[in-house]
């Protein structure tokens, strides 16, 4: 038995060794869907700053209240703008894409899946990485994706960041440490110039919430899998025995 | 006109039945009283496990075309709302998808056990040629069912497998459009490979299963040391080295279903998109015929062969190597079909066959694996290089398995069954 599963193992190994992870971004996070706060505010942060563009076709708001632990009173109340919208509804928006597509150049997407498509290190990092760039249209540059189509709709709660020289953590190309701090000279070293309305650290929790939102909103059924999963794989190890028992006997008169 | 020395039952609703359908003696020709060899190693519960997997196929497709809308407009959406609106929608179509490489990850398995105890060789030739064929339609099936969520990769994919037959000089261009039916992949194409995926090639495929199991039956198992239990009978007529399927096999191979559940429940619970292989990322876009993935790939158990059409890099004989690249592609399934005449050797398993033998078979296993991988990775001039090497060394395990398999010593063959 264990050398059967020995070999099914195996025989997966040329996934694992291949395996695609997502591109590496400048910074990561790791989903925790059972933090409900956290997803709870993040919920909060998104339809605050985000569902003004991008809906969330495929999820309802109560599929999430439910699964956050949040009244429907609360909901409807705090959660939902639209008259159009009600609690069982998806997270639909008002904006019609021929408008937007002429104010911003393209239809803001719509993000259910965007988490499975990018990964959530991506969504961390992009929201993270704007800074100022009177160059661009909507005056603000994003280092993970260049000239974005998108302002900065949190910069009230981020301040104002800019690209500055400064020292940095991060190794840079052709550069070796200084000795004494360990640290690295760089040009493009994004820092908050103008305060917002959260610290640094504060705004990154909120980010983080932000992301761990989507990482939800990507795939809600891995609550119910995480939940079922134990109980079925205790089933069948049960079940594995107990045959196994039963061919034993049945085997013992096979010489 | 009934045999009258059918088995029947002596009474009750077992007799009625009896009388009037071949039941019992169907039972007894196909569990009770077929005698397997009693010296199957882990390598033949892929079979068995093949068809749990058509079963589980089966059932879920059932319950997901409940759901699914086969439509351009209709058919992401409907795939979202199965996961998310139909209760356990989620888990059925995870067993589904993720179920189409378990099954594949099993097929190749027990294909391999063929190659490794010589089960295609004669008599079992068109046990082997009904499984090369229900493997052949497998592959269409998985390709006419990737097209169905309609993610971007869906697409792409399926323009790229479809532009394929572009290629055949002539008449390329109207056949692939005949293919999809349109100019460009659409709704039309989505529409005609629902139909086909879930009508016209099941049924084919289970009646293929039907007669490679009833060739398989007709001829007996084989088994590890390649050796015809039916020589060796007892008084009775049963082959000393035989048990029956069936309470033997029946008891022994629910354990290798329970062991292959739980990693594949491990799977569908925790990883069901296989690291972006099982479930490919970009299909979690809805289809776009404007915008061109960065990079396509098939799904990785076609990757093998994409990569010996991606190997062909040079025209040869006035044909164009895109062209070639599909005739490489399609021989290297094609010549699987012939198998059983190449093999030449005195013996079936590879536990008697010589050493060329066993470094051809370790080379070719090696080399599907490389262009597995390598189908799967954007091409680069070394991988291309690598690509074509093992491109060759597949087809030479084939070509010159003639001249192996006849000139290499053999050792001798026990009398019976090893254990």
């Amino acid at each position: 038995m264990k050398k059967q599963l020995f070999i099914l193992l195996f025989a997966l190994v040329p996934f694992a060794a291949v395996a695609a992870p997502f591109p590496e971004q400048p910074h990561s996070m790791t989903p925790d869907l059972q933090d409900k706060e956290s997803l709870q505010r993040g919920m909060q942060l998104y339809v605050n700053y985000c569902m003004g563009c991008h809906a969330l076709e495929h999820q309802r708001f109560s599929r999430a209240a439910n699964d956050f632990g949040m009244p429907q009173e609360l909901v409807e109340q705090n959660l939902i703008f639209s008259s159009g919208l009600g609690f069982n509804d998806q997270m639909h928006i008002a904006m019609q894409p021929q408008e937007s597509e002429g104010w911003f150049g393209v239809v803001p997407p719509e993000l259910t899946l965007f988490n499975r498509l990018r990964g959530p290190d991506y969504i961390y990092s992009y929201l993270l990485s704007f800074y100022r760039d009177p160059s661009q249209p909507l005056g603000v540059n994003n280092k993970v994706l260049e000239a974005p189509a998108m302002p900065n709709v949190l910069e009230p709660l981020q301040g104002v960041q800019e690209m500055v020289c400064a020292e940095t953590d991060q190794p840079v190309a052709g550069q070796s440490p200084d000795p004494l701090s360990g640290k690295y000279q760089s040009c493009d070293v994004l820092q908050v110039t103008q305060p917002g309305s959260m610290e640094p650290a504060e705004f990154e929790e909120a980010v983080y919430d932000l992301t761990n939102f989507l990482a939800y909103v990507g795939e809600p059924s891995k609550l119910q899998a995480q939940a079922l999963a134990p109980k079925v794989l205790i089933f069948i190890f049960i079940f594995g025995v107990i045959a196994y028992l039963l061919k034993r006997e049945y085997w013992r008169d096979v010489h | 006109m009934a045999n009258p020395n059918k088995a029947k039952a002596e009474s009750g609703i077992m007799r009625w039945v009896d009388d009037r359908f071949p039941a019992t003696q169907m039972i007894q020709d196909h569990l009770t009283k077929y005698y397997a060899p009693k010296n199957f190693n882990f390598f033949y519960i892929f079979g068995v496990l093949a068809l749990l997997m058509l079963v589980n196929q089966i059932l879920t497709g059932v319950w997901l075309t409940m759901s699914y809308n086969p439509s351009a407009e209709g058919a992401f959406a409907s795939v979202e709302y199965i996961m998310r609106d139909v209760e356990w929608g989620w888990l059925i179509r995870y067993m589904h998808s993720t179920g189409a490489s378990a099954f594949f990850v099993v097929i190749y398995l027990h294909m391999f056990r063929a190659l490794l105890y010589g089960s295609y060789k004669a008599p079992r030739e068109l046990v082997w040629i009904f499984g090369m064929a229900i493997y052949l339609l497998l592959m269409a099936e998985a390709f006419m069912g990737y097209l169905l969520p309609w993610g971007q990769m869906s697409y792409w994919g399926a323009q790229v497998i479809i532009s394929l037959f572009a290629t055949i000089p002539g008449i390329g261009p109207d056949l692939a459009q005949w293919i999809r039916g349109d100019f460009l992949i659409s709704g039309i194409t989505l529409n005609r490979f629902f139909a086909l995926h879930v009508v016209a090639l099941p049924i084919v495929i289970l009646a293929l299963v039907v007669l490679h199991i009833i060739a398989l039956h007709e001829v007996g198992s084989n088994n590890p040391d390649g050796i015809d239990i039916k020589e060796k009978k007892d008084e009775s007529g049963k082959p000393l080295d035989g048990i029956p399927f069936h309470p033997y096999y029946t008891v022994k191979d629910l354990v290798g279903i329970a062991v292959f559940l739980f990693v594949f429940a491990v799977v569908i619970f925790y990883f069901p998109e296989g690291g972006g292989y099982f479930l490919e990322r970009p299909n979690f876009e809805p289809a776009n015929p404007m915008v061109t993935p960065d990079h396509i790939a098939p799904v990785w158990y076609f990757t093998p062969f994409y990569a010996i059409l991606r190997a062909i890099t040079f025209d040869f004989l006035g044909l164009r190597a895109e062209f070639l690249g599909v005739l490489a592609m399609g021989g290297a399934i094609a010549i699987l079909f012939v198998l059983p005449w190449l093999d030449r050797s005195p013996v079936k398993s590879m536990r008697y066959k010589g050493w060329l033998s066993r470094i051809a078979l370790l080379l070719f296993a090696v080399s599907f694996v490389v262009l597995g991988v390598l189908g799967a990775i954007p091409a680069t001039p070394i991988r291309t290089l690598v690509a074509q090497i093992c491109t060759v060394i597949y087809f030479a395990f084939f070509l010159l398995m003639p001249l192996y398999t006849s000139m290499e010593k053999t050792k001798p063959v026990p009398e019976r069954v090893t254990g």
